[in-house]
């Protein structure tokens, strides 16, 4: 111990404990024992299992708690469902004050929430005192604002029901917050499960609900093992599954929803890049690392994890970084001088170790500062390893600890390669001073947040969430409202269907015989008509050289179509891509030019009107005035679309920032369609429209049934200025196809409207690369309804969202 | 670009010719400067003896200052006294520092009033500090403010702290600037020079990154944010980037120059996040009167209530703590 005149010499930190106290007087009693909060009452199951909860700084045990089976999920899933009849029909206003209560609560318990944070998670005092429970409060708040606009701004849209919400141990309040308040706002009732490392603070939460008056059911706590987080996925009775946590666990969940109907937002992992270009403030950006990678030591799934700095200034600023990480403190979660607490568990500290060596074997310097550390307790120092390649894995793959890769790069474009070569997209922190060259970087890297001169920043007014396979879906903003409803008039599908492992396999097609309607020999027969695709602004020839004849609706041949296989989609993919690489890509036209030429296709179809009408009556049998009607509302369709081409940008989000918080509605990419059998023309057109409206190019699957109007409809195209490769359409067996455009890693999402099987297929094919699906689940629509046929959900699932933070200030 | 640093040296920073593109190419992004003053303060905290003895350590720091207009012989002998014996005996005694001299960096006055500051501190080794150069708006003819260094070098000041103008930087006339600084540490001699960059008249945190890097160049002993007379004085917005500028000085020549916020700084809490920026940014050696001062009049009088809270457990009255 060192006495006051030799600290008055040396200068020296000494420690700056929080109390614990109140945290231990409330673990004293409960007993150091926690049953399930459900119904808003601890409930401690017969003969229960206990796990424990321990302080990864001491070891020291802090409370046991009960690790839920089925019948307790079924009790929890029961009594959300129970509350979900009057808490769905309680006004927005009523859900508002609830809302609201709990945000206030929340602030009232501040210091308790903060201290058991950081007691049970490791993470230092400072950040959950400063940045978690503020932005806890603040994700209520935010959201008590949307119950209560409900009615009027979200009219169109209905709680969908019970949501089970599975949540990672990185940010335990935190999480829980993006998760229940957007969906008890939108009238929802939720079954929350914290991770098994940090599950106190979800239960102190629940009490802090309960004395805020939340009526019984609306919110439950369960805490169990993977094992009760499978049961609440796969439970009947809930409609949707919100999870945050490992891109592999995400994989499992999208498998065990598949084909069910429930809803489903991940988000997941990331190595996001942290971008620094030489007119940057050096030391701005050396501190931005500070937050960007030792931030919740690291643990964190958007944490700027690749430092990308340009090759002249990259000497300077990795020896500012170093002198920086000298000054790092590391000790003590409860601690108020640290930067950095415990790692959560033995198994991540030997993880993130293994990771470490891992990149000194791939020829990486490692570098460590040489500061203390506690001798107890999981402590890991902050690390930083230079002069590895892109092709490492350390430099690929998630850590989640405290490690920093490093790579340089000499060019604007090739930072951006460099920042979008990953298969994940979470987030991305680019630093200049220079405004044109920032924002126009933060346009062009892939990911869901991106912030200029600063990072990890959020707020509940924007949505954070992923591109590729950091997941889907998002959290906060108004953006992150759609995750907890559906459209007024859908129900919630509850798809029938068996399994069939043949799925998607196809054998080429050969000559059919018409029953009737054969050529008599008297009349001049048609001219022959050979089928094909059409790929990247070109007929061209099947790859397989095989042809499928349609029959129409009296079993008269009506046409031929070429049979498509994997190399068509293969060829129609590429083709697809193309179209975004020439100049301008088409997402880089501006709207006004993507609705001309939605105008331009609307005036050609309307121009063919006749022969369109024709057409479908001859293959669908349907009256010449239903057929009319198809063929006017595709007309329109694409007048709506044409409308939204530069209506549906984005909004500038009101955050805390002192700036400009900039939501952005990107399109996906490449969208893989295949089209639904009724309406051949209209559901065609009405999945085209928005995807290339919003920028995307397409690759088409018709109708199976009644291919031969799309077919037509290329020729409408070619005469529309559409841009070679921006719609490709491919024909044949619809399944077999869509199996290759859900398994191909290149296509970003799919929209699939067949058979509840298929649909099935589709959720559960698309867990490989994590790409975002939306499906019919074999259900009917009603394309000829706008409400159903057109609209707000159509643009959402043209579009990802990205929020780009711009702080300002000279 | 280099990354090698230059050797350190112990010696008096001579000054630089006039490095103008590295002037030029300066980079301080604002809301990243806010975004590491918002935070450092919740990253460091010291209690306890700790405390106690940080704030020991900022008395030695304060350069106990006062610019009035009716200041008087009798009032700077009454504030020399208290520079002398910052902290009461008995409460330094019960804090174990009994014999250890604890005084404070500098008695910092008007030209005018250096004599009868020299004069008061006479036999103890506390410089006298005095403003000058057309203190507080630099706006008087070149001939006039040199004089003014000139006499009160001449009248026993140890340290002279001139304000540049402020014309230079606002109209980025950086040769100008350089030039008048360079005449003033000329004129200063051994004098030690503290140059206040008048930060809250500048126009953006580049600037005064920028205007940093020139005093230093000058030959500045020390650089200083404010007269205290600014309608902004000292904040760590300024100081951060004013301190990043030292280290890249030091980095490049090897010369260590002081840093001195001035204006605004009251209380305890704030000169222990004064002085967790100078230890995170610098280092210790700038928490040491050598290379750190603080430029307050009522500072110390909060530390001392503090001081005695941590003796006693009980929190001070003003009116037990000596006037100085």
């Amino acid at each position: 111990m060192s006495t006051l005149l030799e600290i008055f010499k040396s200068m020296e930190y000494g420690p700056a404990p929080e109390a614990p106290d109140a945290v231990k007087a409330w673990l004293d009693e409960h007993g150091r024992k926690f049953g399930l909060f459900i119904n808003n009452e601890w409930v401690m199951p017969k003969g229960a299992k206990f796990y424990p909860s321990v302080n990864p700084s001491n070891g020291e045990l802090l409370a046991e708690t009960t690790q839920a089976g089925q019948k307790e999920v079924d009790a929890a899933v029961g009594a959300a469902r129970s509350a979900f009849g009057t808490w769905s029909k309680t006004p927005g206003v009523a859900r508002a004050r609830y809302l609201y209560a709990i945000a206030r609560n929340i602030q009232k318990h501040h210091r308790l929430l903060a201290v058991l944070e950081s007691m049970d998670n490791g993470k230092p005092i400072r950040e959950s005192r400063d940045i978690d429970v503020p932005l806890l409060a603040r994700h209520f708040y935010y959201y008590a604002g949307w119950a209560q606009l409900m009615e009027t701004e979200l009219r169109d849209y209905q709680p969908v029901g019970v949501v089970g919400q599975i949540i990672p141990w990185n940010f335990p309040l935190l999480m829980l917050a993006w998760k229940i308040a957007p969906a008890i706002a939108m009238g929802n009732t939720v079954i929350l499960k914290p991770a098994s490392y940090t599950r106190l603070s979800a239960l102190l939460f629940a009490e802090i609900v309960a004395e805020a008056g939340l009526p019984a059911g609306v919110v439950n706590v369960i805490t169990g093992s993977s094992k009760a987080g499978s049961m609440i996925v796969t439970h009947p009775d809930v409609d949707k599954i919100a999870f945050t946590g490992s891109t592999d666990v995400g994989r499992i969940l999208r498998q065990q929803t598949a084909g069910s109907g429930k809803k489903l937002s991940l988000e997941l992992g990331g190595k996001s890049p942290f971008v620094v270009f030489d007119d940057a403030d050096l030391d701005g950006a050396v501190e931005g690392v500070v937050d960007a990678i030792w931030f919740n030591q690291g643990q964190v799934c958007c944490a700027g994890s690749r430092l990308i700095v340009q090759e002249n200034v990259a000497a300077k600023f990795i020896q500012k970084l170093k002198a920086r990480m000298e000054k790092m403190r590391v000790g003590d979660p409860l601690d108020k001088c640290i930067d950095m607490g415990a790692i959560v568990d033995q198994s991540q500290w030997d993880t993130i170790d293994g990771w470490v060596k891992t990149g000194i074997a791939e020829g990486g310097e490692c570098y460590q500062p040489n500061i203390p550390l506690p001798e107890n307790g999981l402590f890991y120092k902050p690390t930083l390893i230079t002069g590895l390649d892109p092709a490492a894995a350390t430099v690929q793959e998630e850590i989640f600890g405290p490690v920093l890769v490093s790579l340089t790069f000499r060019t604007p474009s090739e930072a951006i390669e460099l920042a979008n070569n990953t298969r994940y997209g979470l987030a991305a922190s680019v630093w200049s001073d220079n405004i044109n060259l920032a924002l126009d970087v933060a346009s062009k890297i892939k990911a869901g947040s991106v912030w200029v001169n600063c990072t990890n920043l959020f707020d509940g007014a924007a949505g954070f969430g992923g591109y590729r396979e950091s997941g889907f879906g998002r959290e906060g903003g108004k953006e992150g409202l759609f995750e907890y409803v559906r459209p007024i008039w859908m129900e919630r599908p509850r798809p029938e269907f068996t399994v069939d492992s043949k799925w998607g396999e196809h054998t080429p097609t050969f000559p059919s015989q018409p029953t009737t309607g054969r050529a008599n020999g008297h009349s001049l027969p048609p001219i022959d008509r050979t089928p094909k695709m059409y790929i990247g602004g070109k007929q061209v020839r099947p790859d397989g050289a095989y042809t499928t004849t349609i029959l129409g609706a009296k079993g008269k041949i009506v046409g031929q179509v070429g049979d498509g296989n994997r190399k068509d989609i293969r060829e129609a993919v590429e083709a697809a891509h193309k179209a975004h690489l020439s100049k301008p890509g088409w997402a880089m036209r501006h709207g006004f030019n993507r609705s001309q030429i939605l105008y331009f296709i609307a005036e050609n179809l309307d121009a063919r009107n006749a022969e369109f009408v024709k057409r479908i009556v001859e293959m669908t049998g349907r009256t010449q005035k239903s057929a009319g009607a198809e063929v006017d509302a595709a007309v329109e369709r694409l007048f709506s679309y044409a409308a939204w081409a530069d209506k549906y940008g984005g909004t500038v989000q009101e955050t805390t920032l002192r700036g400009i918080t900039v939501a952005v509605n990107e399109p996906m990419g490449v969208i893989g369609i295949a089209c639904p059998d009724e309406m051949p023309l209209l559901g065609f057109v009405s999945l085209m429209a928005p995807a290339i409206a919003r920028g995307n190019t397409v690759v088409m699957i018709p109708s199976q049934k009644y291919p031969l109007s799309a077919m037509d409809f290329y020729q409408v195209l070619d005469t529309s200025d559409v841009p070679g490769g921006v719609v490709n359409i491919v024909t044949g067996d619809r399944d077999h196809l869509v199996k290759t455009l859900v398994q191909h890693e290149d296509v970003d999402s799919v929209w699939y409207f067949g058979s509840a099987e298929g649909s099935y297929h589709v959720e559960n094919e698309s867990a490989a690369n994590m790409k975002r699906t939306w499906v019919g689940y074999g259900l009917p629509r009603d394309w000829m309804d706008r409400e159903q046929g057109e609209g707000h959900e159509f643009l959402h699932e043209s579009t990802q969202v990205k929020n780009i933070w711009v702080p300002t200030g000279e | 670009m280099t990354s090698q640093n230059a050797l350190i040296h112990s010696a008096r920073n001579p000054g630089m010719p006039l490095d103008l593109d590295w002037v030029m190419g300066a980079h301080v992004n604002k809301s990243a400067v806010e975004r590491r003053v918002e935070s450092l303060p919740k990253r460091r905290t010291v209690k306890k003896e700790w405390q106690a003895a940080w704030l020991l350590r900022a008395v030695t720091c304060i350069d106990l200052t006062t610019l009035a207009g009716d200041d008087t012989p009798g009032r700077v002998k009454r504030l020399c006294a208290k520079a002398k014996q910052p902290v009461r005996a008995d409460m330094l005694s019960r804090m174990g520092l009994d014999g250890e001299k604890v005084a404070v960096g500098a008695v910092c006055v008007y030209p005018n009033r250096v004599h009868d500051a020299v004069e008061a501190l006479r036999g103890s080794s506390i410089p006298v500090a005095s403003v000058a150069t057309g203190f507080p708006a630099g706006q008087t003819p070149l001939p006039q403010r040199i004089g003014e260094i000139e006499q009160a070098v001449e009248a026993g000041a140890r340290e002279i702290d001139v304000v540049i103008a402020r014309n230079y930087v606002l109209t980025g006339d950086w040769k100008s600037m350089y030039d008048e600084l360079k005449q003033f540490r000329s004129a200063c001699g051994d004098a030690h020079m503290k140059t206040i960059l008048g930060t809250g008249d500048l126009g953006t945190l580049k600037q005064v990154y920028q205007a940093s890097l020139v005093a230093m160049m000058a030959g500045s002993d020390f650089i200083k944010t404010s007269t205290g007379k600014e309608s902004v004085n000292a904040t760590l917005e300024f100081s951060l980037v004013m301190t990043r500028a030292i280290r890249d000085y030091l980095e490049r020549f090897g010369y260590k120059v002081g840093f001195k916020p001035a204006g605004g700084i009251s209380s305890a809490k704030q000169a222990m996040a004064w002085q967790s920026l100078m230890k995170e940014e610098l280092g210790d050696e700038w928490l040491m009167p050598d290379l750190f001062r603080i430029g307050a009049s009522s500072l110390l009088t909060d530390i001392e209530r503090q001081l005695y809270h941590y003796i006693t457990g009980h929190y001070a009255a003003k009116h037990h703590m000596p006037m100085g």
